[in-house]
């Protein structure tokens, strides 16, 4: 119990580290990292026990001393969504590094531009002129994509 | 991507994505009383997928998925899951109940289930699923090395 | 099988507009049928919950310690045919062109998915598979933010993406915990086990969930996702993330605290309900502050959302059933005028040719009947009577008065009085200004069919009237759902 609890801490510290680094795909390995920490945890949460498969053999009508099954199936599912996650996380981020050329987040700011004026917020960047023009629009909108 | 040794590559990957292909069926159809199932039967399927990417382009093998494309094949795959709970409803039970049957074939005996479309259908959608999603990235890396 | 609805007629409309894909007009009709159908079979839902009974599903039959169910009750009812109602709504607006999204082909099947994992969250009875909803709607929404392509969409998918993607961990470590201390998941299960467990555990443990839903929903200090990913929306599909994404962590946050922990405002003596109201407190000032700072018309109503989920939240703290009354009419009242708000913005932007305020001006002269269909949420919003914010607002104050929790009471107020400034900034901004002479008329932003834009605000604009002239029967139908809440309550 006490080595899975270092390898937690491990894992946090580790995650959270990358997590909060200034490099866009390390960012996104930490939260990957802090998902396996987290599916840890809720094998943790199932008590560490005996390690038999819960499968009953033919005949046989009680468990012996088996595994939980139920935590087992909650981590399946966290993984298979964290999985599934991490990926989008990925396509996004390389998509938005080809886009924006630059990897730092401290200079993606682009959907909340920094003020430059102590007082004033910034100018936005105002996309509704670029988006409609009118009856183009209308009919872009029924051709095939 | 393109490899030195790209003859080597593509008669490999042809083979391989069969071999892979048969073992990720043979995972789907083992999965209900032994490791296996419908997961990691399609994470077999998309990781062929992957290497017939890799040494023919992502194209060719997006055609060669089920229905002719990732994203049909994953939506097709999870509309084959909703609706295998769906003769439950018509028993009388709770959606998602699987009747169980046994086919009798002479000397064995094979037990018959709902729950086999329902793993289908999760096989379908991850291998439509990842293996599209697989592919994208295949292609993103291809349109960098052009620019 | 009704109760099958809020999952399955959204998903399968999804499922099915991605297959028409690639046949644009096909998907509009059975994008719209989809949304129809939904609609209706949430009106027959929200009717047969209105007698008392609570329609329940146990999937696969297991019994219900080791699967997961379905029980939806008055409130899950109530929310299930809101969130309908909604996505008709933007549905409707997005056949116009104003501020029209992308025509990408899997925008119907996001939505949809969006809704379908909205509605499920509302309607499931087992705590992981809440967190398996949020998830959907997690990866929905984040595919709806990236639909457009730029690069500012696609920096405010990355931020959205992170911190939900942090709250989602958050969430999941709750889950665990809970599971670890009572072996048991199921609200109706929970509710039982969660009385013999030692109070301090119990409140780490609810603790820790609680704040990985106030980050979901948008409470100080974890709301700084939602001003900056919002704003890069087109107008349908912000009103439908403003009205639907944040109020489910608020409904998670009611279901735990008055609902499967009954128990929870009276931890150590008060002291786990006086925190989160100061925490609403807190959110409603900077949500108003937030807002009287900025011009850009979209980032003001965003820092709305937050202001007035302070509002639910508060509701919740008071821990009383008024209060959870208070708290359910408000949401439902928020919803509507929070998504009208937004979808009428898009029309004074589209006239404009700007949502900066600063550019804008003149609708007042030139479109009246917008200026119409801006006042009533607008006055809603603010909570002047006879409108449903005023009644909504009363409820709460009425309720926190009654409690002794004057504090409250007094920073809901002032919080009232500054979004009466907010909003009175933005009608003599963009309504009552002539536009500014260095700004000329944009007349490449005219757009050319505007009739089912002004459907779906008139649409909205209709719900909020109704509540608001006559809100007896919501007020009636919210006490009954908060009775019911506690376990409690065969009606």
């Amino acid at each position: 119990m006490l080595a899975l609890a270092l390898a937690l801490a491990v894992t946090c510290a580790a995650g959270a580290y990358l997590a909060t680094s200034r490099d866009v795909l390390r960012a996104v390995i930490g939260l990957s990292l802090l998902g396996s920490a987290v599916n840890l945890v809720l094998l943790a949460a199932g008590r560490l026990g005996p390690s038999a498969p819960p499968i009953l053999e033919e005949g046989r009508s009680a468990f012996g001393a088996v595994a939980n099954p139920l935590p087992q199936a909650l981590v399946l599912t966290a993984i298979v969504i964290g999985f599934a996650l991490t990926c989008f996380a990925l396509v996004l981020v390389l998509r938005l590094m080809q886009a924006a050329r630059v990897d730092d987040t401290a200079q993606l700011r682009f959907a909340e531009p920094p003020a430059v004026d102590t007082v004033k917020p910034p100018e936005e960047s105002d996309e509704l002129a670029e988006r409609t023009d009118g009856a183009a629009a209308l009919r872009r909108r029924d051709e095939p994509c | 991507m393109k490899f030195a040794g790209d003859v080597l590559l593509r008669n490999v990957c042809s083979r391989v994505y069969v071999l892979a292909l048969i073992v990720s069926v043979w995972i789907l159809l083992r999965g209900h009383n032994e490791p296996g199932g419908g997961f990691i039967g399609g994470l077999v399927a998309a990781a062929a997928s992957i290497a017939l990417a890799m040494a023919f382009g992502a194209e060719l093998a997006a055609r060669r998925f089920p229905f002719r494309a990732p994203v049909r094949c994953g939506v097709l795959g999870v509309l084959i899951t909703v609706a295998s709970g769906v003769p439950a409803l018509w028993r009388g039970e709770a959606y998602l109940t699987h009747p169980w049957s046994k086919l009798e074939l002479g000397v064995f005996s094979l037990d018959l289930s709902s729950v086999l479309l329902f793993d289908l259908g999760v096989y379908l959608c991850v291998w439509g699923a990842l293996g599209g999603l697989a592919l994208e990235l295949l292609e993103l890396d291809a349109s960098e090395d052009q620019a | 099988m009704l109760a099958l609805a809020p999952l399955l007629v959204p998903l399968v409309t999804a499922l099915v507009t991605a297959l028409a894909a690639s046949r644009p007009r096909t998907q509009r009709v059975l994008s719209f049928a989809g949304s129809l159908a939904f609609l209706a079979a949430a009106a027959l839902l929200l009717e047969r919950v209105n007698t008392g009974e609570t329609l329940r599903i146990a999937f696969g039959a297991w019994p219900i310690e080791h699967g997961i169910g379905f029980a939806i009750d008055r409130l899950g009812g109530l929310m299930v045919f809101v969130t309908a109602l909604m996505g008709f709504a933007t549905l409707l607006y997005a056949e116009s062109d104003v501020d029209a999204p992308r025509r990408a082909p899997y925008l119907a099947p996001l939505v949809h998915g969006l809704l379908a994992g909205v509605a499920a969250s509302f309607a499931t009875a087992d705590l992981f598979n809440l967190y398996v909803w949020f998830e959907l709607m997690l990866v929905c929404a984040a595919g709806l933010l990236v639909l457009g392509g730029r690069l500012r969409q696609l920096d405010g998918a990355l931020k959205y993406l992170a911190l939900n993607l942090l709250g989602t961990l958050l969430l999941l470590v709750g889950v665990a915990m809970v599971y670890g201390l009572t072996g048991r998941l199921a609200f109706d299960e929970l509710r039982s086990a969660s009385e013999h467990v030692a109070a301090a555990p119990l409140s780490a443990v609810l603790g820790l969930l609680v704040l990985a839903l106030l980050l979901k929903s948008g409470a100080f200090p974890l709301f700084s996702w939602l001003p900056a990913a919002y704003p890069t929306l087109p107008a349908p599909l912000l009103a439908l993330f403003a009205g639907l994404l944040t109020k489910v962590g608020a409904y998670a946050i009611l279901r735990l605290v008055a609902d499967v922990v009954p128990r929870a405002p009276t931890l150590y003596d008060g002291a786990f309900a006086t925190a989160l109201g100061w925490i609403a407190a807190a959110t409603m000032l900077a949500g108003v502050l937030g807002a009287a700072y900025h011009w850009d018309l979209r980032r003001i109503l965003a820092f709305h959302i937050v202001s007035q989920i302070g509002y639910i939240l508060l509701a919740i703290a008071l821990g009383s059933t008024a209060g959870a009354s208070a708290a359910i009419f408000y949401t439902v009242h928020h919803i509507v005028v929070k998504a009208n708000l937004f979808l009428v913005a898009g029309l004074v932007a589209s006239a404009t040719g700007s949502y900066d305020l600063r550019r804008s001006g003149g609708v007042l002269a030139a479109r009246p009947w917008l200026a119409a269909l801006f006042a009533v949420p607008a006055l809603s919003l603010v909570g002047i009577p006879p409108f449903s914010g005023f009644w909504a607002k009363w409820l709460v104050l009425r309720e926190s008065l009654a409690l002794g929790r004057y504090a409250w009471a007094a920073v809901a107020l002032l919080v009232s009085a500054l979004t009466l400034y907010s909003v009175a900034k933005i009608w003599l901004e963009a309504f009552w200004k002539p536009l500014p002479a260095h700004v000329e008329a944009n007349s490449a932003a005219t757009p050319t069919e505007q009739r089912p834009a002004l459907a779906a605000c008139a649409l909205l604009g209709l719900v909020t009237l109704s509540i608001s002239f006559a809100p007896q029967a919501l007020v009636e139908f919210a006490d009954a759902a908060a009775l019911a809440l506690r376990g409690g309550g065969q009606q």
